[in-house]
């Protein structure tokens, strides 16, 4: 059994990114292997975006995330500082920047880089999903 | 906590991407818990280096200023390409912090010295 | 060490930048639009072949993008298992995208 984080820096839509993780993911979860964080950062954070409508018979990325996360207790964390700049907020942010809307889905956390030091420590594995 | 040699790969240049100000969060970051930490600045990344940038013709904020800030977390070990800086006519003197100039080689060595490699 | 590229090489430089400095120790991954580097009898596949210690392309993304029949014989394919299975086995793992 080997650990791994994850880091997704790609956007949904415009790249690949998050769904090669996502599959990524779900084979190491299905090879017995564990997922110690995804870490969503750059264009990344996007995934965490609930507002998205994507076209028919698709479902939302964040949504797909979030499924996989809860059905395998899987930490999904957005990186604060480069979410802030690109509008995907919790609703503690949006009320702090006085913002119309919390964009943030709940099943992702916003917290900070430490979070992402920590996975790369105590990570048997690190990979990252770029754009 | 644990500590890892942490390099990270700066591969693009300033201002028409975020990720050089991005991967500057993350060395910053990575220092302040204690990691150590190597950036090597490759291909179009050793242009990050080049002194007198002005960002505010373009109302961005100075990468050259932010970078000039690394050793003030420990972070010195800086490495760059040198046949990168002669495609983009850089030398030595033309880089705002000190960086030690690797060949193709040396780059291949550093990178398989690391624990982690991240690239941006 | 292993290597993974996203890109497709010629529309991006990522292919070149990894070549030029992962050794010939490495072992390279090829995904997403990286699998075009694989194609059969391209320059590409055959510097792959002749520097790297192992080259892999990912089915899924083979497939995805009509090159079933078209990838050079000597790149193994795999699925996300085996994808996963290679970073198991290599502690540090370069993405280049």
């Amino acid at each position: 059994m080997t650990s791994f984080a994850l880091m997704v820096l790609g956007a949904p839509v415009s790249t690949q990114a998050p769904q090669t993780a996502l599959a990524f993911a779900r084979a190491a979860v299905q090879g017995g292997h564990r997922i110690l964080r995804v870490f969503f950062f750059h264009d990344g954070v996007h995934c965490g975006n609930q507002m998205p409508v994507p076209p028919a018979g698709q479902q939302p990325i964040a949504e797909q995330w979030a499924a996989f996360a809860q059905q395998h207790n899987i930490d999904l964390v957005v990186c604060v500082a480069s979410a802030l700049k690109r509008g995907v907020l919790d609703a503690g942010e949006a009320k702090r920047y006085d913002k119309p809307a919390a964009t943030l889905h709940p099943a992702f956390a916003l917290s900070g880089l430490g979070q992402w030091i920590d996975a790369c420590v105590n990570a048997e594995r690190l990979l990252s999903f770029g754009s | 906590m644990k500590q890892k040699r942490i390099l990270i790969v700066c591969r693009r240049p300033p201002y028409g991407e975020s990720f050089a100000r991005e991967a500057l969060d993350v060395a910053m970051a990575s220092a302040a818990f204690d990691q150590e930490i190597a950036l090597l600045f490759l291909d179009a990344g050793v242009t990050l280096l080049a002194k007198n940038q002005q960002p505010e013709t373009i109302g961005d904020k100075s990468l050259e200023k932010q970078f000039a800030a690394l050793p003030l977390y420990d972070v010195n070990e800086l490495y760059v390409d040198v046949g990168a800086l002669q495609q983009y006519r850089l030398s030595q003197t033309d880089l705002s912090l000190p960086a030690q100039p690797l060949t193709t080689g040396e780059i291949t060595q550093l990178l398989e010295r690391s624990d982690i490699v991240l690239n941006f | 060490m292993l290597h993974t590229i996203n890109k497709a090489p010629h529309a991006h430089d990522c292919f070149d930048a990894c070549l030029r400095v992962c050794g010939d120790n490495a072992t390279i991954v090829l995904i997403e639009d990286g699998v075009y580097a694989a194609i059969t009898d391209s320059d590409t596949a055959q510097r792959l072949c002749s520097q790297a210690k192992a080259v892999y392309a990912l089915q899924p993304d083979i497939d995805a993008r009509g090159l079933s029949t078209r990838i050079a014989p000597q790149i193994r394919t795999i699925d996300y298992a085996g994808f996963v299975q290679l970073c198991c086995e290599h502690p540090t793992i370069q993405s280049w995208y």
